[in-house]
């Protein structure tokens, strides 16, 4: 079966690319993608990741103080 | 000069001996030209914009070289480095984004233009700014500057290191001195960044600005300005409003930095390269760099001094760069960098530098002096070069 997966969403390319790093640290695969047009208006990217992994990642970005605005199901 | 190489540096003479460090460091490190060529070449794409591989890979460029500018400053959060254009884009930034008609702004005697024509621009809006006279040497007493501060101030500037004497101010002892006040603490450090160590908590920094160009050995068109956590970024203005690839569903600025404050589409090919520099020079060690360009600034400093009819313009030892300025006798400083660059194929800089209040606080205005700038890639053999062609000429003005 193919695994869920999961974008968080930023307020900006800088904390989208900071959350790549934080994660890729952290041995969390994820990848940055467009914004899907369902979720946002926004011409950004987002942190696509495995659904599986969302509380360590909110874990970490707590921890490293790194601001996001949403986690959704894609 | 020394050439660089991507495995560190070579000795190889070559005819041009290039002093010119303070304007412009020359050589750069081959990592620079070579990641901006792989950005022109592979990447090209405008970053954080458009989401796809390209933009994504351009929107890294920029968040790599603001980190190792973080890591090169010890500044907790990357996103507080803002890119600007150079020194200049960061100090305009600083000062006309935060200070407000009726606020009173207290400078040193030994500020660049870029400091002082934004400063008399926001006198003529209603800020008192105020200069605070600096040693013949070119050094600002922290207790002057205490004196300075007995009004209330909003704001202090202060020029790290000299670009026309090389001389260093105390920034620690005189970000003590700014805060005790309540004013925030900005310093200019485009002569210093890359080659002095700078550590925004330890050294009291609210706003560092720093330039790409000069020490941290990147492109031109690269500089910026890193806003300390004590800095209100909610009344610190944006200079100019866009585009930023983020909010776009608003018409209003976002209000976070970098994107606050770096609308339109930035100059990534130099920011790939300005990344490439800090590393290098947090590679090499900004220790290290320090330690050579002192032996530099020591061996001008008492060359020059020997030769009859030099007045040099140099800083106390342990308080400098390796830059130092002179007058030759009778000759003019355009005849002497005429004459060096014709005869000699040396290359530095004469007049004034941008910076006329540093040259009356140090005794050469209007004349300005010839300037030597050596930098990480400045050999002795350079310095021994260009002070016997100085000794030279001063003979020949004596004879005149």
């Amino acid at each position: 079966m193919k695994e869920d997966l999961c974008v968080v969403l930023f307020h900006s390319t800088s904390l989208a690319l900071r959350g790549e790093k934080l994660c890729r640290e952290e041995k969390i695969p994820v990848k940055l993608i467009p914004v899907p047009r369902s979720l946002s208006s926004d011409c950004g990217v987002c942190l696509r990741f495995p659904c599986a992994d969302e509380d360590r990642l909110r874990a970490i970005f707590t921890a490293r103080a790194l601001e996001f605005d949403d986690i959704a199901r894609l | 000069m020394r050439q660089a190489s991507s495995h560190g540096v070579l000795h190889i003479s070559i005819a041009m001996i290039y002093l010119d460090n303070a304007a412009t460091s020359f050589p750069k490190p081959p990592v620079v030209h070579e990641a901006m060529l792989r950005f022109a070449r592979d990447t090209g794409a405008n970053p954080g914009r458009s989401g796809h591989r390209l933009s994504v890979d351009a929107g890294r460029v920029i968040y790599d070289a603001r980190e190792s500018i973080a890591e090169l400053f010890t500044v907790t959060d990357p996103l507080r480095v803002l890119f600007t254009g150079n020194a200049t884009g960061g100090l305009n930034q600083a000062l006309l984004g935060l200070l407000r008609p009726g606020d009173r702004v207290v400078t040193s005697g030994m500020e660049h233009n870029s400091v002082m024509r934004p400063l008399r621009a926001l006198e003529a809006a209603g800020v008192r700014a105020v200069v605070v006279p600096c040693s013949p040497q070119g050094m600002l007493d922290p207790d002057d500057l205490r004196r300075a501060l007995s009004e209330r101030t909003a704001m202090v500037v202060i020029n790290h290191g000299s670009n026309v004497n090389g001389c260093l101010q105390s920034v620690r002892e005189l970000g003590i001195v700014a805060r005790d006040a309540g004013a925030l603490f900005l310093v200019d450090a485009a002569q210093t960044a890359g080659c002095v160590e700078i550590h925004m908590e330890d050294d009291n920094i609210d706003l560092l600005v720093f330039t790409g160009h000069k020490a941290l050995y990147g492109p031109q068109g690269t500089g910026g300005l890193v806003v300390g956590e004590r800095v209100p970024l909610d009344r610190m203005r944006p200079l100019i409003y866009g585009g930023t690839g983020s909010r776009s569903e608003f018409e209003t600025q976002p209000e976070f930095p970098p994107d606050r404050y770096e609308s339109g589409t930035p100059n990534t090919i130099g920011i790939a390269g300005l990344g490439e520099g800090v590393r290098f020079v947090i590679k090499t060690g900004v220790q290290e760099i320090r330690r050579h360009e002192d032996a530099l600034a020591a061996a001008l400093i008492e060359e020059l001094s020997s030769i009859d009819g030099v007045r040099l313009f140099a800083a106390p030892p342990e308080r400098r760069l390796s830059t130092v300025s002179f007058t030759c006798g009778s000759l003019s400083p355009s005849a002497i960098g005429l004459r060096l660059d014709e005869e000699y194929d040396i290359l530095c800089r004469v007049g004034l530098h941008c910076s006329p209040a540093a040259h009356r606080s140090l005794g050469s205005f209007p004349e300005g002096a010839v300037r030597f700038s050596a930098g990480y890639f400045t050999s002795h053999d350079d310095i021994a070069a260009a002070v016997d062609a100085v000794r030279v000429l001063s003979k020949e003005g004596r004879r005149a």
